[in-house]
């Protein structure tokens, strides 16, 4: 693996680079430090900005009208894109656009149709459920949503919960047990419309993350037709964990973004900031805290693209994206803490992103896996022999 | 928490608004029947949280509104949400002056 950056990759690292201080964060100035999205004029303006740029849907196969940029670069842009105080979560609020639910690139012709193609154009959105109250770590034991087959249809009983986006979605990729005594050859993965009778957002789950939530979500008796299964019946695991290991990657990349930007605050305020007749950034305990960011950042930063390096050449990299995420995540939070202590009392309040991050940062250790079970993944691969 | 404000009703005026708290947090406004006209947000771009926000309405006699309840919470972005949307579930649509707002990004409870 080349470690240096390409000309093309450092001519589209600087371009995102100044559109996010440019264009992004200026905004922010205005807006509710726990504002979630842009209003509509700036947005549909910025999307058109990406457009001419030739970044828009990043991740969306060039086949189907995608920019074509390989992996490792995405993931270098993704870290450019989250550092602003909404980058997270949010980068850059949607205006690079997206590929939706990408299993549905492996959907049926019809399928694409009725989904993927609206989808790809903005007209329709989807939502991705898989946890349930009962867990959303072991998906091959925890699903207990039901799908009975009745005539041709599929009849869903059961709920999801922590399912983001399902009160706006027009439709959703649901994972439900179709035979009980398969474990996780016994799950299938239906796309099921939000207007169909028996589908219920019964109620908001309010987290950490306050500027946006997720849902909880009731199937009553809910009829499926079989045209809506994706893929097989009973193959719907390796559906689920394919997504799993891919988000990984861009999932890390947020994490880092945030935490140069914090650690580029961390630098700047220690050069300013004058404590007993010096600046901070002479006291060694700060010089410390500095260099543990960086540390952790550029551990993070190497572990992350390795991962995209390896998924960019087709090889398996399953263990390379939990490492990934599980460092990436930690190291984030220990960065925004470490920061936020630098920049004392300010540090804490909303007039800076810090304090955004420092609660949005550690549902990072949870979300998309927790991190106990990154290493899960990681002990199954070396202990199997399955380490690349 | 209850999805819906249960919090007492308390007259609009600036004396009652004197009595809030600095906090940030979410808010109800309703008119002489009761109905509820508005919903809003304290958020850290006020001043003095649901207390600045409040007396804003007091100034403006926003939709004919003579009372209003308070819930300080620091999740005010989704809890704002939430109640928009367990209203137009009730009622079919969000409140008469929200509806003259800039639109909201919400779903829908079922």
């Amino acid at each position: 693996m080349d470690l240096e950056l390409s000309d093309e990759q450092n001519l589209i690292v600087d371009t995102v680079r100044k559109f996010v201080r440019n264009e992004i964060v200026p905004l922010e100035a205005d807006m509710d430090p726990d504002a979630s999205d842009l209003d509509e004029e700036n947005h549909e303006r910025l999307s058109s900005q990406v457009k001419k740029m030739g970044f828009f849907g990043l991740d969306i196969p060039p086949e189907y009208g995608g920019p074509d940029i390989d992996i490792v670069t995405r993931t270098l842009m993704a870290i450019e894109m989250a550092q602003h105080r909404a980058g997270l979560y949010n980068p850059c609020y949607g205006v690079f656009g997206g590929a939706g639910l990408a299993q549905l690139f492996e959907a049926n012709e019809d399928q694409k149709q009725r989904y993927l193609f609206p989808t790809l154009r903005g007209e329709r959105h989807g939502f991705f459920g898989l946890t349930e109250p009962s867990g959303g770590s072991d998906p091959a034991r925890a699903i207990q949503t039901t799908a009975v087959k009745d005539g041709d249809d599929w009849v869903l009983n059961g709920g999801k919960i922590f399912i983001s986006g399902a009160d706006r979605a027009d439709y959703g990729i649901v994972f439900a047990r179709t035979d009980a005594a398969k474990g996780r050859g016994g799950i299938t993965c239906f796309i099921i419309d939000a207007d169909m009778p028996g589908f219920h957002v019964r109620r908001i789950v309010h987290t950490l993350r306050s500027t946006s939530y997720a849902t909880e979500l009731q199937f009553d008796n809910l009829r499926v037709p079989p045209q809506n299964i994706l893929g097989q019946v009973d193959k719907g695991f390796a559906i689920a964990n394919d997504r799993l290991s891919r988000q990984r990657i861009p999932y890390s990349a947020g994490c880092i973004g945030v935490a140069v930007k914090a650690q580029e605050m961390a630098i700047a305020y220690a050069n300013q900031r004058t404590t007993f007749g010096d600046l901070l950034a002479t006291r060694q305990a700060i010089q410390w805290m500095i260099v543990d960011n960086e540390i952790d950042i550029r551990t993070s930063r190497w572990l992350t693209l390795a991962a995209a390096d390896k998924a960019n050449k087709g090889q398996p990299y399953r263990t390379e994206a939990a490492m990934a995420k599980l460092v990436a995540s930690e190291a984030g939070g220990r960065v925004v803490d470490r920061a936020m202590q630098i920049h004392g009392g300010y540090g804490m309040t909303k007039d800076l992103p810090l304090e955004r991050w420092y609660r949005e940062i550690r549902i990072r250790r949870i979300g998309e896996g927790p991190s106990e079970v990154q290493r899960l993944i990681m002990a199954r691969d070396l202990l199997g022999g399955n380490f690349h | 928490m209850q999805i819906r404000l249960t919090k007492p009703w308390r007259p609009l005026t600036a004396e009652e608004v004197r009595k809030l708290p600095g906090q940030l947090g979410v808010y109800e406004l309703a008119d002489a029947s009761g109905g509820v006209v508005y919903i809003g947000f304290a958020g850290a771009k006020e001043l003095f949280g649901l207390r600045s926000a409040l007396q804003l309405h007091v100034d403006a006699g926003t939709g004919g509104a003579v009372s209003f309840r308070v819930e300080v919470n620091m999740q005010y972005t989704s809890r704002f949400k939430e109640l928009l949307m367990s209203h137009r579930m009730d009622h079919g649509d969000i409140p008469a002056v929200n509806r003259t707002e800039p639109p909201v990004k919400i779903g829908r409870l079922s």
